[in-house]
């Protein structure tokens, strides 16, 4: 039961929030990919220097330990290749498997075809997995390998470096009119409705 | 419908927001946020309540037809859908559509959500983890895969998207 509870409300949460991002939008999240809109990084990043922040904050007070939570490990290729399969993913189809969800909750025929893809895409990993498995979950260093070990630094640096690198990206295409004008487009067209297909 | 609600939020708002429920969930589940835990756990018991004997035990999606679908991400992934349609009709942005490249036909439209959604599902399960379980849930704790997984993401990403460039040129 509260598994149930907890799933629906931080569920309802997420969706909300990539709702409310304007990620249901294909224009948006491919926009990012051609670089002519960049809420996808901007979200992405701010969503990732906070949690972190809150983590190694929670664990700098005793409230966590690192070890309690999931920390993937690195499995070179497969972490490698299958970010690239996400990517070409959202390139191709306009969506991530979040974000397809989101989309056919806010009435997107693609976004249920996207997911029936990720179905398919599913059946056939299954398919190659005796033959590719041995060498796409070879595992890379230490279990939960995080990048204040890897290079040897305080997380605190890492998070100072990731909040100036979201600073200056977010200030230099804040700064040009273009991309501006493009993310106004995006949200003009949420507005006016879909886009007409060519005939 | 008030316009003002219709412009999707500030990102940075958004960003926090996000942020802040990902330390919730961690804090809360000891794990972060994912959706193809829960793709995959459907996808083999569909496939089991269709075909009794289809996965074998050395099959990848054997554990997962029999750990069953009545798993936490999938109740999570039940009500990350909810919370999108919930947040769709609050923002006046719920319609009904085929959505996609403005150029590209509507046939075209569904083959190409199609093909981008098999090579996504394909890869998060390479990669044991999408934009959302490996991609924002990896790189929150810092682990060196979250990272990976993102450089990965918008390297090929970027790329296929630059051929793509054509089929979304509104006009």
């Amino acid at each position: 039961m509260t598994v149930i509870i907890s799933g629906l409300i931080l569920g309802f949460a997420f969706g909300f929030i990539l709702e409310g991002a304007g990620f249901a939008n294909p224009e948006c999240l491919t926009g990012q990919l051609r670089f002519s809109n960049w809420a996808v990084f901007k979200v992405m990043f701010t969503a990732i220097i906070v949690s972190a922040f809150l983590i190694y904050g929670a664990r700098a007070l005793g409230l966590i330990k690192l070890s309690d939570i999931f920390v993937p490990s690195v499995y070179f290729w497969g972490t490698l290749l299958g970010g690239a399969g996400v990517g070409i993913g959202m390139a191709v189809g306009g969506y991530c498997p979040g974000t397809s969800a989101v989309a056919m909750a806010s009435g997107r025929f693609d976004g249920f075809t996207f997911l029936i893809g990720i179905g398919i895409g599913t059946l056939l990993f299954n398919g190659a997995y005796p033959s590719i498995h041995s060498w796409i979950y070879t595992q890379t260093g230490p279990d939960a390998l995080t990048l204040p070990h890897l290079l040897r630094v305080s997380p605190w640096l890492i998070l100072t470096v990731l909040l100036a690198a979201l600073a200056a990206i977010g200030w230099t295409v804040g700064m040009d009119k273009s991309l501006r004008h493009s993310e106004d487009q995006t949200n003009m067209a949420v507005k006016i409705g879909p886009a007409q297909p060519k005939h | 419908m008030n316009n003002a609600l219709r412009r999707t939020w500030n990102p940075y708002i958004a960003g926090t927001a996000l942020g802040v429920l990902l330390f919730v969930t961690f804090f809360a589940t000891d794990h972060g946020l994912g959706v193809t835990g829960a793709t995959t756990s459907l996808t083999a018991v569909a496939v089991t309540i269709v075909a009794h004997n289809a996965f074998g035990p050395h099959d990848y999606l054997a554990a997962y037809a029999r750990a069953g679908a009545n798993t936490w991400i999938v109740w999570e992934v039940l009500g990350l859908v909810i919370g999108g349609f919930a947040g769709s009709l609050l923002g006046g942005r719920f319609t009904p559509k085929l959505d996609g490249p403005p150029r590209a036909s509507s046939l075209g439209r569904v083959a190409l959500a199609l093909l981008g959604g098999t090579a996504s599902g394909f890869g998060a399960r390479m990669s044991m983890g999408c934009t959302s379980g490996m991609g924002l849930s990896g790189s929150a704790p810092l682990a060196a895969a979250g990272f990976l997984f993102l450089v990965g993401f918008f390297l090929a990403g970027a790329m296929f998207a630059m051929v793509l460039k054509p089929l979304w040129q509104r006009r």
